[in-house]
């Protein structure tokens, strides 16, 4: 088999269908391009896991009473309570944080709002026990012993906080899976279409082919491989793509999240790590349709 | 070389059979002519030879391959070993002459300087030397045709078919085509023509088989076109 004239072929089937080539390669763009951002928010929630999960605490509020009274937890109930967090199985630390070191810290968190650090008064912030757990599955334990007790407002378990914020984030990657996969079948139908209609276009010089002992194989590569090239393109087109969404919209709208560590910073790496399996996934699916299309429904 | 055994064939729209318990035999060599009216099954007769249909009924052998029988994975090489041509020439309308009939040797994957070779040798011999980078529709009919042989004959193939190779041709240009064949046939392949043309097949004098509604109703060794016609 000439590899020119494969090439040349192939060059003629897709500049002869442009148009169709064009939607082809779109479709496919953007299921790839779906799925990357999928995949994406995957790698973002692993990369959120791993840091968060050293850092998880349980937050025991104090009453107002015990707030404002005891700064340095020397009386009842705070020292109990301390002892008795301390003596828990699967805490690690427990750092006592009166209501004016409490803040100091909201202060910190929000010097980025001014306007809100005005409003805030400390008789507003409850002391907390800071809570560090070997274990994080420990935490529901804690919440149920501690939750009533003498002195204690509330329990506040952040690792709930977590599994809220993962839920949105993986209800946001089910979302982009599932729109790429009905993509994805918008885009395969339209390879077998694309496939079909460019054979019959061809059928006479196709006829002749054949007439003159050329094998199936020998006529059908060349539309093989303008499937592929598409689905090649295709997973070009989506990459780019979302690499530019990455610079211009996900970092400015995001981009207070990211760079206050509360959502792990998306590289342009990690777009270029994932680029690989959109390409395989392109490169098989367009194959496989143009494949199956050909055998099934092509009588050439 | 060729040989048809208690051949049918019946297409599925009609309830004639377009070929009814044909049984030929023709040998190496020979130059055999298949006329009869339309219908009567010469087109017929020739597709089954390539494979583009299969008999309802009987054997179908040329050469070596059993062509109805045959699987059909096989049949790209069974059309590798045989020429054809036809009325309305089937050239690739975008491929210039040589690179034609160069096809014809790419498809069975000769080699690039073999064809550069080979192509310029049989244009010269169907008289087109001067005309390989010309696109079919800068020719004329006949040009055409000889282009279709030269395509037809550069594997050197064993059976050369041609379904009214004259069909579309003035009566001068009809005579250089058959000339053409006949060298053809001289080097060894066998020809087998149909055609409706009566001067032809009354000037050669070659062997003459006639079909009428699917049945061989003549077969003659030295015929004329019909007596009385």
């Amino acid at each position: 088999m000439r590899t020119s004239f494969v090439f040349s072929e192939v060059v003629t089937g897709l500049r002869r269908n442009v148009t169709m080539t064009i939607a082809m390669i779109l479709t496919t763009a953007i299921s790839l391009g779906l799925l990357g951002g999928g995949l994406l928010v995957v790698r973002m929630v692993d990369k959120m896991q791993a840091n968060y999960q050293g850092k998880l605490e349980v937050a025991v509020l104090l009453t107002n009473d015990v707030s404002a009274n005891d700064q340095d937890c020397s009386s009842q109930p705070c020292s109990g309570l301390r002892t008795s967090l301390e003596t828990t199985s699967g805490v690690e630390t427990v750092v006592f944080e009166n209501r004016e070191k409490g803040f100091e810290r909201f202060k910190r968190i929000f010097e980025a709002q001014p306007e809100l650090v005005k409003l805030a008064r400390p008789e507003a912030i409850p002391a907390t026990f800071r809570v560090k757990l070997e274990d994080p599955e420990r935490a529901d334990v804690i919440v149920r012993e501690f939750s009533g007790k003498a002195g204690v407002k509330s329990v506040d378990d952040q690792g709930k906080f977590l599994d809220r914020l993962f839920n949105v984030l993986n209800g946001v990657r089910d979302g982009a899976l599932f729109l790429a996969l009905l993509q994805a079948l918008a885009a395969l139908l339209l390879i077998s279409n694309t496939i079909q209609v460019s054979a019959y276009t061809r059928r006479t010089e196709v006829g002749i082919m054949r007439l003159v002992g050329a094998t199936r194989w020998y006529t059908q590569l060349p539309f093989l491989i303008e499937a592929v090239v598409a689905g090649i393109i295709g997973a070009v087109v989506s990459v780019v793509g979302l690499i530019l969404f990455k610079a211009f919209i996900l970092d400015r709208v995001l981009g207070d999240l990211f760079s206050s560590g509360i959502l792990p910073t998306l590289g342009q790496l990690d777009v270029l790590i994932i680029a690989p399996i959109l390409f395989g996934v392109s490169v098989l699916i367009s194959a496989l349709t143009g494949y199956v299309t050909l055998r099934l429904y092509v009588r050439l | 070389m060729i040989r048809l055994e208690h051949v049918s064939k019946v297409y599925k729209t009609s309830t004639r059979p377009a070929l009814d318990d044909v049984s030929v035999e023709m040998d190496k060599g020979e130059f055999v002519f298949l006329i009869g009216p339309s219908g009567s099954g010469k087109s017929t007769f020739l597709r089954l030879l390539l494979r583009e249909e299969v008999p309802s009924k009987g054997r179908v052998y040329v050469s070596n391959f059993d062509v109805a029988k045959m699987s059909r994975r096989r049949v790209p090489r069974l059309r590798q070993s045989i020429g054809c041509v036809f009325q309305d020439f089937r050239l690739l309308a975008q491929k210039t002459v040589a690179e034609n009939v160069a096809f014809a040797l790419e498809v069975i994957g000769k080699p690039k300087n073999t064809i550069v070779k080979v192509v310029p040798e049989v244009l010269q011999l169907v008289g087109l030397e001067g005309k390989a980078d010309r696109l079919p529709h800068e020719l004329s009919g006949g040009e055409q045709q000889r282009v279709a042989i030269a395509r037809a004959f550069v594997n050197r193939p064993l059976v050369l078919i041609a379904d009214e190779p004259t069909g579309n041709l003035d009566p001068d240009t009809s005579q250089d085509i058959m000339l053409l064949l006949e060298r053809i046939n001289r080097t060894g392949t066998t020809v087998v023509m149909a055609t409706h043309d009566h001067g032809i097949v009354d000037s050669m004098r070659r062997r003459v088989v006639e079909l009428d509604n699917g049945r061989v109703v003549r077969d003659d060794a030295r015929g004329v076109y019909g007596v009385g016609r």
